[in-house]
């Protein structure tokens, strides 16, 4: 009674649909990926030259270059890093170390929560009216890495606070059991323990850097100019996706913005293999201790 | 000839050997399950009793490595290696978890789950046999009012009678207990036990268990487990009062185990 | 010998103070953007009036007699969204499905990293790739006069919130316990109804949280948009040119001033009211999935 033979059939025609459902999704994603790629890397091989890697734009010669663009991307990185890395890593030990009141912690984390869902645009509209405005950097790379770094305290936070977490109870408690005081326990035991994870977060952090552009359109600007290091972060000037939107979108320049594009996306890839690499490293330290 | 098949014989196994890649799990399993009675397989962690148990539904299937060997016939089909549909062997041959494993669902899309997935549509139909299903376990008095409540908000051991009612629901001859108790409190424990006894009316029931006396309280036949080898096999009485074996004596006086 | 007061030195003292600093500043950090955009926000909505502001069909900011009326980037960010999420839920739902439940390790591994490159791969390029390939297409299939359209940036935000609903469903469906699936198994259904069946219902809460966080990258994302969506201030229809709130800020900062400006800030805010609601959504999904 249970088993008709038309039940039997409209079991198997679920499992198919449902199967056939799952493989047409799968091919589709995987399908769009390697279109990405290889659409991005194929149309951009033909412009690729020293040339355009190694020159500013010029109006006189009529060329483009992309040298400015790649070194205000690198000022902008490093200096928003060194930055959020002690603030990331501080209010990490903070929460994982120190609190002793459950509300602050709680509120504590929600903001950091908060501030991982708020959307780049309004970044870039606070940091142009707090840093560019309200403490007068003007528009200039300085601006757009302190934007960039309240941005990515979050990622910070997180990846420090997950590996934090993986470092034994047993290690402090025997470093307290040695009379050590506690930022000393912090300092020699805890941090050597889960360096990995910080390098991992910081290598996140430059990944969602590197890609970002709204927050950096009105706080770091567009200009092209070649700098050395400290004048290059007081000055405006445009990262890598910046530069891809103006010359895409306002000057029709697909040449150029084919190869920023292509060197953007091999920056992804490098900074997800690493960010792949470091994590499976940390897995494999953690499991002999974890399999207890 | 085909060999006859004695008509109270549910699972017939010969000569079967089960291995978990290279690792030998199960060497030479004889033995005869009979209608309407209860067959405890007892014996120490790791001797092979839970594996043995999930051979016959075929939910060893689950594990890529194992690899099965010899003869399990069940009402006079072979299990072992031949293309029956598992899926209809699973539902005539149901199974209790060790631990109470209700889905997250509500305590009635629970019951009805197993009877929808075979195609019964039909609400009264589904209410009936829910409310059948219930009864049986001797748990619908308990829970009639509450029917659209998550089945996770049960104590253990209304979760494990609902994982019985809802292995009945799907109609089976067999019900396989992988130690259904070893979870629960004396006082469920003993519900579970009474219930048990009562469905041996109409079911075939294959239970595992570590407790002796729970062996000898419910179990017609008791089969004796040890490190892969089935050691013996026979009446509970006559096991728990005269083992053949040195080593069944040893374990059911407690001498290890 | 034991003085109370000497485990309480210098330099501890000091570093539990900063660290308490560095954890308190996150705080502050979301503090300052609530507040500048409240106070940059609302001297619009005040002057133009709250009704008018939401409700107002028509934005027209550089006219003589200029109109300020978000209504259309209101729906077109809501529909836009709704949209993103009605093509990329089920795309990213079945990958999921297929990647947690049914592919060998690995078919897994093997695609995984292909996910983190469509998560990490900047928004620019994808709005690059989105103008050079998709808008043409657009225009070409649906015989339009310009594709740069919502369409076009519904199947954007369609992809770009692709990974981030596939890794949150996959590990909510990873996280159900074993025992349901077997439960299941044993009682005859095969593997494809038990994973449908049992293991999707049992991980929808975690499925859910995939799909709120995937409306709030798609309600915020404004670069990729700009450069496929045509941002013309109509009210929303599937091939016209639109723009959403993300859009409308970026598109006019740059040479806004006076209540125009002002109006800007405003829209900034709604879009921020947006996020909040969302986030909170989020964080009440997260909860309830944690509890079990």
């Amino acid at each position: 009674m249970l088993n008709t033979a038309s039940n039997a059939a409209s079991r198997k025609l679920y499992k198919n649909f449902m199967r056939g459902c799952m493989l047409l999704c799968v091919s589709l994603t995987i399908a769009l990926v390697f279109f990405l790629i290889a659409y991005i890397l194929f149309r951009s091989i033909p412009y690729f030259s020293i040339d355009i890697l190694t020159t500013k734009p010029s109006y006189l010669r009529g060329t483009i270059g992309v040298l400015p663009d790649i070194l205000n991307t690198i000022y902008l990185v490093l200096t928003a890093i060194v930055i959020v890395l002690p603030l990331g890593v501080g209010a990490a030990i903070y929460l994982t170390e120190y609190a002793n009141s459950p509300k602050l912690v709680k509120v504590i984390e929600y903001a950091v929560e908060t501030l991982a869902g708020i959307p780049s645009i309004i970044y870039g509209l606070v940091g142009m009216l707090f840093f560019c405005q309200f403490l007068g950097f003007q528009t200039s790379l300085l601006a757009g890495s302190l934007t960039l770094v309240i941005m990515n305290i979050p990622i910070i936070i997180r990846t420090t606070q997950e590996s934090l977490k993986t470092v034994p109870q047993g290690y402090r408690e025997g470093s307290f059991g040695l009379g050590a005081a506690k930022f000393y326990m912090i300092r020699t035991v805890v941090l050597p323990c889960c360096i990995d994870g910080i390098v991992t977060g910081c290598i996140l952090a430059t990944g969602r850097m590197l890609g970002e552009s709204a927050a950096l359109l009105f706080t770091a600007g567009f200009a092209h100019t070649l700098n050395g290091y400290f004048d290059g972060i007081t000055s405006s000037g445009a990262t890598l996706t910046v530069a891809l939107y103006v010359y895409a979108k306002e000057q029709g320049e697909f040449e150029v913005a084919f190869v920023i594009a292509a060197i953007l996306l091999i920056l992804c890839f490098i900074t997800n293999y690493l960010s792949q690499y470091l994590a499976n490293r940390m897995r494999n330290a953690h499991n002999p201790q974890g399999q207890r | 000839m085909t060999e006859q098949v004695k008509d109270n014989v549910i699972f017939d196994v010969k000569d079967f050997n089960l291995y978990y890649g290279s690792n030998h799990a199960l060497h030479n399993i004889n033995m005869q399950i009979y209608k309407n009675a209860i067959t405890a397989l007892i014996g120490p962690s790791g001797c092979g009793k839970s594996t043995f148990i999930k051979t016959l539904n075929r939910m060893n299937d689950l594990i890529p490595s194992v690899r099965l060997e010899g003869s399990i016939k069940y009402k006079g089909q072979e299990i072992v290696n031949s293309d029956i549909n598992v899926y209809d062997l699973r539902k005539e041959v149901g199974m209790v978890f060790q631990k109470p494993n209700p889905f997250p669902m509500s305590i009635y899309d629970n019951i009805a789950y197993g009877p929808r997935t075979h195609g019964i549509k039909n609400k009264s139909v589904l209410n009936e046999i829910v409310e059948k299903s219930l009864t049986d376990a001797a748990i619908f008095d308990e829970l009639k009012d509450r029917l659209k409540d998550s089945a996770l908000s049960l104590s253990g051991g209304q979760q494990q009678r609902l994982c019985i009612a809802r292995a009945l629901a799907v109609k089976p001859d067999v019900l396989l207990m992988d130690e259904p108790t070893s979870a629960l409190d004396p006082i469920s424990t003993s519900k579970i036990e009474e219930l048990v006894l009562k469905l041996k009316e109409e079911y075939t029931i294959v239970i595992v268990t570590h407790n002796m006396q729970q062996a000898v309280r419910i179990s017609d036949t008791t089969a004796f487990f040890l490190l892969g080898d089935l050691i013996e096999c026979d009446k509970t009485d006559t096991i728990f009062s005269e083992p053949k074996d040195k080593r069944t004596e040893d374990y059911i006086t407690g001498r290890f185990g | 010998m034991l003085d109370k007061k000497s485990s309480f030195n210098g330099s501890e003292s000091i570093a539990s103070l900063v660290f308490l600093i560095l954890g308190i500043v996150n705080i502050a950090f979301v503090l300052l953007i609530c507040i500048y955009l409240i106070i940059a926000g609302l001297p619009a909505i005040k002057e133009i009036g709250i009704i008018d502001f939401l409700f107002g069909t028509r934005w027209a900011s550089t006219a003589t007699e200029p109109e300020f009326g978000i209504l259309p980037f209101i729906l077109t960010s809501i529909y836009g969204t709704a949209g993103a999420i009605v093509i990329g839920l089920p795309l990213g739902f079945f990958s999921a499905v297929y990647l947690a439940k049914f592919a060998n390790k690995k078919v897994r591994t093997t695609i995984e990293p292909l996910i983190d490159l469509l998560a990490g791969i900047p928004s620019v390029v994808y709005g690059f790739v989105g103008m050079l390939v998709l808008v043409p297409a657009i225009q070409v299939i649906f015989n339009l006069p310009d594709g740069a359209s919502l369409f076009a940036a519904i199947i954007v935000l369609a992809i770009m919130i692709l990974p981030s609903i596939i890794k949150i469903s996959i590990t909510s469906l990873e996280a159900v316990p074993n025992e349901y699936e077997l439960g299941s198994l044993a009682l005859g259904a095969n593997e494809i109804e038990t994973c449908f069946r049992v293991t999707v219902k049992a991980a929808k809460s975690g499925i859910a949280a995939a799909v709120v966080l995937g409306v709030g990258r798609a309600i915020g994302e404004a670069m990729a948009v700009m450069m496929v969506a045509g941002n013309a201030a109509n009210m929303p229809s599937l091939f016209e040119s639109v723009r959403f709130l993300t859009t409308a800020v970026a598109s006019e900062m740059s040479y806004s001033s006076g209540l125009q400006r002002d109006a800007l800030f405003s829209i900034a805010l709604v879009l921020f009211v947006f996020i909040m609601l969302i986030n909170a959504t989020l964080n009440m999904l997260l909860k309830r999935g944690g509890k079990r």
